[in-house]
């Protein structure tokens, strides 16, 4: 175990993080400020890949294609709120889980229906292609540090709105008292149209990002969904600076775990036995780790009280 | 086994009761079961084993969710991880077939077991004590929270699964020879459904004798107003734990059956778009009522015969139908065919 | 002297800088309805909900019947005979109200794991259920959804689901609260004829029904115990006065 492997995989990690976070921000301020569960936010993401693959390839401009993506997403999430979402915000968790559910039927085979069932080509565009040299001559991939750089952007960013726009004002106000802010008389379905469709563009964003890291195919939001649910669980439902944290937790464990698991049990363990529980183990490790939290904190981390 | 309104008076100036008789309700119940009976048998008759084997499919998907339901129709705990014990019953019977036919152990203690009477119970057992640590852990949580964790022990359970390579890993474990009844035929596709049938029947009976006797109605009020419940003196926390796990051992007994029905059992059973299904069959067919989630399994395998012979993006009118549901009709379809319930 | 059914010893309670609780001590004798009166924000929700147990005190002790019950939960208390009903009612809306009212005889009647015999029919538990409903006037409403229930009848109901566990003593809180002059007067000769069955700790507003049914009154201010006393003690304390006046 090198250290040049350890900074190598933490970055890994840390890439890994500052995406959960552009997918765990969306979730946790639509959940604070609007009380709802989305299950269909990993749909997001994957029209977020979509468009920016389709439109990079229409175009040969990668930029254009990201924006194509983060846009395009954040406008089918407006769309997703106007005509269905917001018939939800009264109704209990169970029916927000099904009919979000519903749309990841829908998006998944409708998405299907319109591109087929195989991946769409996406490649980093070549003056992004490059590497860096870190600490100890290893060649890191130019890449995946502009996307670490996109999602600290992306936070910084997100604290100077939330903390200094009267946008911000009045989702911290939304999400301290629902009620008292509509007698406010604030606009308050703009508002949550706003936010949701903000919460769909970063999903969209991340997905744009990553897809040209791996394949563009339909259920590509998945696995990601599921993981930004065990972040916001593990921050706290409601709280960006939860997302945060837990978002680079999970992140950097995350790889970590599935790097390190299977080289410490070689340690006396024969080869195979020592990969296959390794990895087992390292699959479940996020999941043990937010039982673990849940045990001593049941609201998360960083709760905010509801 | 349907609901029939009891006779006589009651003690105390209270009104009299009509006499019993088969109401609205009690008379869908009695038509679906005998349909459901029916059906199949006629269909083997007439030489369709298809049919037969698809009437299993659909008593077993109906069987896990009543189980289901009693967790989250019954006992209005979200659970979104129930997969993890369709998925775990199934795989006690996949791998007391594997080490029967190999004539090895499991873990080198447990001796393999094709017999029946002998996995229904270890599945049972198994998926008993899974929904006691989960439930344990899950039940002291609630409202979001609980859906999340629920959600995640069973990605937990899916993940191990999937890395677990002596029983097939992401590839699944075969069962050459479906699991014997001593003095049945379990490969004669009517008899199997015969079985599932009882399977399906017995569950149903258990969920309605239990939601009657004075635990039912600790745990109806647990979930209409626990603040209630513990201030008349009981405490909400073990009255849902044991519903936890009983629905858990329904749902379980229908993945044994669901695996040695189709000869195969994958880490698919216990993914959580199978936790997903298994809900929208439940909402589908009408929360907390008893014969909800058989109603809702129909609706589910019909469309997924009817419209899946059609396009292949059956599912994509699947998810308009539950959004539909969840918006418009939220009684399902037992509320649209028999009518609101009583109480509760 | 009579014996005291419920004793609070020395209890405490602070929320960060705010002695919601400051060094109370009080007790209920068997055969008395003991009053507990103060202005807004006094902490008599606070009080309320750590003798019921649904919040622990910083300090302090309670006993119920001579047994302490203070790190007993909600649940343990009533089944030990702490009867409560609450300021904004709490029942199960879509049941009758004889259902809300048969939970608390099943809590009664020892555990409720028992998963075979009917209960929705069984006189053992609509009998006692039945009682109670009578005593607080509601025996005609009994099959009634609480949903359809006025609020008036929704107050009695509350009582009646707390006489229905055979409590030792009786927690009420704001039992008046919503109700208009023929409501608060019929309710309270309802808990006047109870006094000799179940001695009763009353939070209330409502002066009248205090000082009618009282025959001790304890004041509550910021938190602490100001004054004590029979009614006529209690009209007559200058701090009591400047209290509620002051406000």
């Amino acid at each position: 175990m090198s250290a040049t492997l350890l900074l190598e995989q933490l970055i890994n990690g840390l890439q890994l993080g500052t995406m959960l976070f552009l997918m765990a921000s969306g979730l946790t301020l639509v959940f604070g400020v609007m009380g709802l569960i989305n299950l269909a936010h990993g749909s997001f993401f994957m029209v977020g890949a979509y468009l920016t693959a389709a439109v990079t390839s229409a175009s040969g401009s990668f930029l254009l294609g990201v924006s194509a993506g983060l846009l395009g997403a954040a406008a089918v999430g407006a769309v997703v709120e106007l005509v269905v979402i917001r018939r939800l915000y009264h109704r209990p968790h169970l029916d927000q889980v099904l009919a979000t559910f519903a749309l990841i039927l829908i998006f998944s085979e409708g998405t299907r229906w319109l591109f087929g069932s195989s991946p769409l080509w996406l490649n980093t565009p070549p003056w992004l292609s490059g590497f860096v040299t870190l600490p100890g001559d290893a060649r890191y991939p130019l890449y995946r540090l502009v996307i670490i750089g996109v999602g600290i952007s992306v936070a910084v960013g997100l604290y100077l709105l939330i903390s200094r726009t009267r946008l911000g004002m009045r989702v911290r106000a939304g999400e301290s008292d629902r009620e008292m802010i509509g007698a406010l008389g604030i606009d308050i379905s703009r508002l949550y149209t706003a936010v949701f469709a903000l919460g769909a563009g970063l999903a969209g964003l991340a997905g744009a990002m990553v897809g040209a890291l791996q394949s563009v195919q339909v259920g590509m939001g998945e696995p990601v969904l599921i993981l930004a649910f065990v972040v916001i669980v593990i921050g706290g439902i409601g709280s960006i600076k939860g997302a945060l944290f837990g978002a680079l937790l999970v992140g950097v464990v995350d790889t970590l775990g599935r790097v390190f698991l299977p080289l410490f049990f070689r340690g006396f363990l024969p080869p195979s036995e020592a990969t296959d529980v390794g990895a087992a183990l390292a699959s479940m490790l996020i999941y043990i780790l937010m039982a673990v939290i849940l045990a001593f904190k049941p609201k998360g981390l960083f709760a905010v009280n509801d | 086994m349907t609901d029939q309104t009891p006779s006589g008076t009651l003690p105390g100036d209270l009104p009299a009761r009509p006499p019993r008789r088969l109401g609205r309700r009690g008379t869908v119940q009695l038509v679906m079961l005998a349909l459901l009976l029916v059906l199949p048998v006629a269909a083997d008759l007439l030489g369709h084993p298809y049919y037969v084997t698809l009437a299993s499919r659909l008593t077993l998907i109906a069987m896990a969710a009543v189980g289901l339901n009693l967790a989250l129709g019954y006992g209005g705990m979200v659970s979104f991880g129930h997969a993890a014990y369709f998925g775990l019953g199934g795989y006690v019977a996949g791998i007391g077939a594997y080490h029967a036919f190999d004539a090895t152990a499991f873990m080198g203690m447990l001796p393999g077991s094709d017999n029946l009477l002998v996995l229904w119970p270890l599945a049972m057992l198994a998926c008993g004590l899974l929904a006691l640590l989960i439930g344990a852990v899950s039940l002291r949580t609630s409202g979001v929270y609980f859906i999340m964790i629920t959600l995640a022990f069973a990605q937990m359970v899916y993940y191990f699964a999937n890395s677990w390579p002596t029983y097939g890993g992401q590839d699944g474990l075969p069962i050459y020879i479906r699991n014997q009844l001593p003095g049945l035929d379990t490969q004669d596709p009517l008899t199997f459904f015969l079985i599932c049938f009882a399977g399906l029947v017995l569950a149903m009976a258990l969920t309605s004798r239990l939601m009657g006797s004075r635990f039912g109605a600790a745990l109806t009020m647990a979930r209409l107003n626990d603040t209630r419940l513990a201030t008349a003196g009981i405490n909400p926390y073990p009255v849902r734990l044991v519903s936890f796990v009983i629905s858990a051992m329904i749902t379980g007994l229908a993945g044994a059956l669901y695996a040695d029905l189709n000869g195969f059992v994958s880490p698919s059973m216990l993914s959580w778009h199978m936790s997903g299904e298994l809900m929208v069959i439940v909402i589908l067919g009408g929360v907390g009522r008893l014969y909800g989630p058989l109603a809702g399994a129909v609706l589910y395998i019909s469309m997924e015969t009817l419209l899946g012979g059609l396009t292949e993006y059956w599912q994509l009118f699947l998810g308009l139908t539950l959004l539909g549901v969840v918006l418009f009709a939220r009684h399902g379809v037992m509320g649209w065919l028999a009518g609101r319930e009583p109480h509760g | 002297m009579a014996e005291a059914v419920l004793a609070l010893e020395g209890l405490h309670k602070r929320f960060g800088a705010l002695a919601a609780t400051d060094d109370v001590s009080l007790t209920l004798r068997s055969g008395e309805i003991h009053a507990l009166i103060g202005p807004n924000g006094a902490g008599k929700s606070t009080l309320i909900a750590q003798i019921a147990g649904s919040l622990r005190p910083d300090a302090g002790r309670i006993l119920l019947g001579g047994e302490e019950i203070t790190g007993l939960s909600v649940a343990a208390r009533a089944r030990r005979g702490l009867g409560r009903s609450f300021q904004v009612s709490s029942l199960a809306e879509p049941l009758p109200a004889i259902r809300n009212v048969m939970i608390g005889v099943q809590a009664q009647a020892g555990h409720s794991f028992r998963f075979w015999k009917p209960a929705e029919r069984d006189p053992r538990l609509i009998e006692p259920a039945l009682a109670a409903l009578a005593r607080m006037g509601l025996a005609h409403r009994a099959w009634t959804p609480v949903a359809e229930l006025s609020h008036g009848e929704r107050r009695a109901l509350e009582v009646a689901c707390a006489l229905a566990m055979k409590p030792r003593a009786l927690l009420l809180d704001e039992p008046m609260a919503g109700l208009g002059p023929e409501g608060s007067a019929r309710l309270t000769e309802l808990l006047e004829s109870l006094r000799l069955e179940v001695p009763i700790l009353l939070i209330e507003h409502d002066m009248q029904a205090v000082f009618r049914l009282a025959e001790r009154i304890s004041v509550l201010v910021a938190g602490r115990v100001i004054a004590h006393g029979d009614g006529d003690t209690i009209r007559r304390d200058p701090q009591v006065r400047d209290a509620y006046l002051g406000e």
